[in-house]
């Protein structure tokens, strides 16, 4: 994956020189190990930041909404299915855009390897598929494989859906993984176990919103959780009220959500929200056959009717 | 709201015109009898706020 970066700069140097674009959004390197953090390159001298490796899970697509400029884009698949939901809502123009694809082999889970170690992890670098971490004065050499995102080792669009660009060459897409175990998990249980199942979930959530600031989809000027006038959900610590934000972000997420991840991932006290998400994009592949952001020119299920969508919940 | 651990059956979905008195009738009949048979919500109910 790190061979991408050559090639990232080259495209971003010669698109910004040609005035194709204005700026390259992108990752640089944070402060942090395993913390790369978004770059908005205007010039050459930004575009030498610019890195690619497997802790660029932030979704960039997320700065996209109602710009105006000329954009390159640094696209992995999830991100690209994002970019077409964003033209498909009109939030963005196809033709504002060079999308450089990058075909994706996974995004490395920061929390999973910080639990492993105990102490403060200095670096972490990357070789093929190891990863090396360095704690406490030690290295210790891991299988990226054992450490990817729990959402990156069930994805089967690795390779962006649309791109002007190509960082590298296509990978192979997954075939054999199985989507949505950890949903029929959930679909299994009783009434009282899942009420139990999500209570338990929710308990260390202290509505920073990190989850809906770094989603893609959450661009509302005015979200729900912020109105006062009608309140639709009080502002307190109360086990309801943060079950109702958590569930009705997901409903407006329904036929949207791509699994990229990035709320998951932006979340500090570790709750995986994904499982509401996942639900209704599991529910929407099943009963329309739909998986949000694969092409422009597909009206998603919930904005179209056809005579034989499922309607048997209605009496 | 039923995978969230809403009982089965306390969530009803309906549509009805304007017209159709009757059955906006037998569906509220049958709406309150399945709710009345579930017995009070323990969900989604809010404790009385903690005055110190």
């Amino acid at each position: 994956m790190l061979e991408y970066r050559d090639k990232i700069i080259e495209i971003s140097e010669r698109l910004l020189k040609s005035c194709d674009v204005e700026m390259v959004i992108g990752f640089r390197k944070g402060s942090l190990p395993m913390m790369n953090e978004p770059c908005f390159a205007k010039s050459s001298a930004d575009v030498q930041q610019l890195v690619w490796d497997s802790n660029c899970g932030i979704n960039l697509a997320n700065y996209l909404p109602n710009r105006k400029e000329k954009i390159g884009i640094i696209a992995k698949g999830c991100d690209s299915r994002n970019i077409v939901t964003h033209i498909i809502e009109n939030k963005i123009k196809r033709d504002q855009l060079v999308i450089i694809g990058v075909p994706c082999q996974g995004m490395i889970d920061k929390r999973k390897i910080t639990s492993t170690f105990a102490d403060e992890i200095q670096s972490v670098e990357e070789k093929g598929d190891k990863i090396l971490v360095t704690a406490g004065g030690q290295t210790t050499e891991l299988n990226k494989l054992d450490v990817l995102q729990q959402n990156c080792s069930v994805c089967t669009h690795r390779n962006p859906v649309i791109y002007d660009e190509l960082a590298g060459d296509l990978v192979q897409e997954q075939t054999d993984v199985d989507r949505y175990a950890d949903v029929r998990a959930i679909e299994a249980m009783a009434p009282d176990e899942k009420w139990n199942y999500f209570e338990e979930l929710l308990a260390p959530c202290i509505r920073c919103y990190a989850c809906r600031n770094a989603c893609p989809l959450c661009y509302c000027p005015t979200c729900f959780v912020d109105e006062a006038k009608p309140q639709w959900v009080q502002k307190g610590q109360e086990a309801i009220d943060i079950r109702t934000f958590h569930f009705l972000r997901a409903y407006h997420c329904a036929g949207r959500c791509t699994d990229c991840g990035a709320c998951e991932r932006a979340c500090p006290v570790g709750i995986n929200m994904r499982v509401f998400t996942k639900k209704l994009e599991k529910d929407c592949y099943d009963q329309f056959g739909w998986e949000a952001g694969l092409t422009p020119d597909v009206r998603p299920p919930l904005d179209t009717y056809r005579p034989e969508d499922p309607d048997d919940f209605i009496r | 709201m039923e995978h969230m651990g809403i009982a089965p059956g306390r969530l009803h979905f309906s549509w009805v015109s304007s017209a159709e008195s009757t059955k906006f009738v037998d569906v509220v009949k049958e709406v309150t009898e399945k709710v009345k048979a579930l017995g009070p919500n323990q969900q989604f109910v809010k404790t009385q706020a903690k005055v110190a």
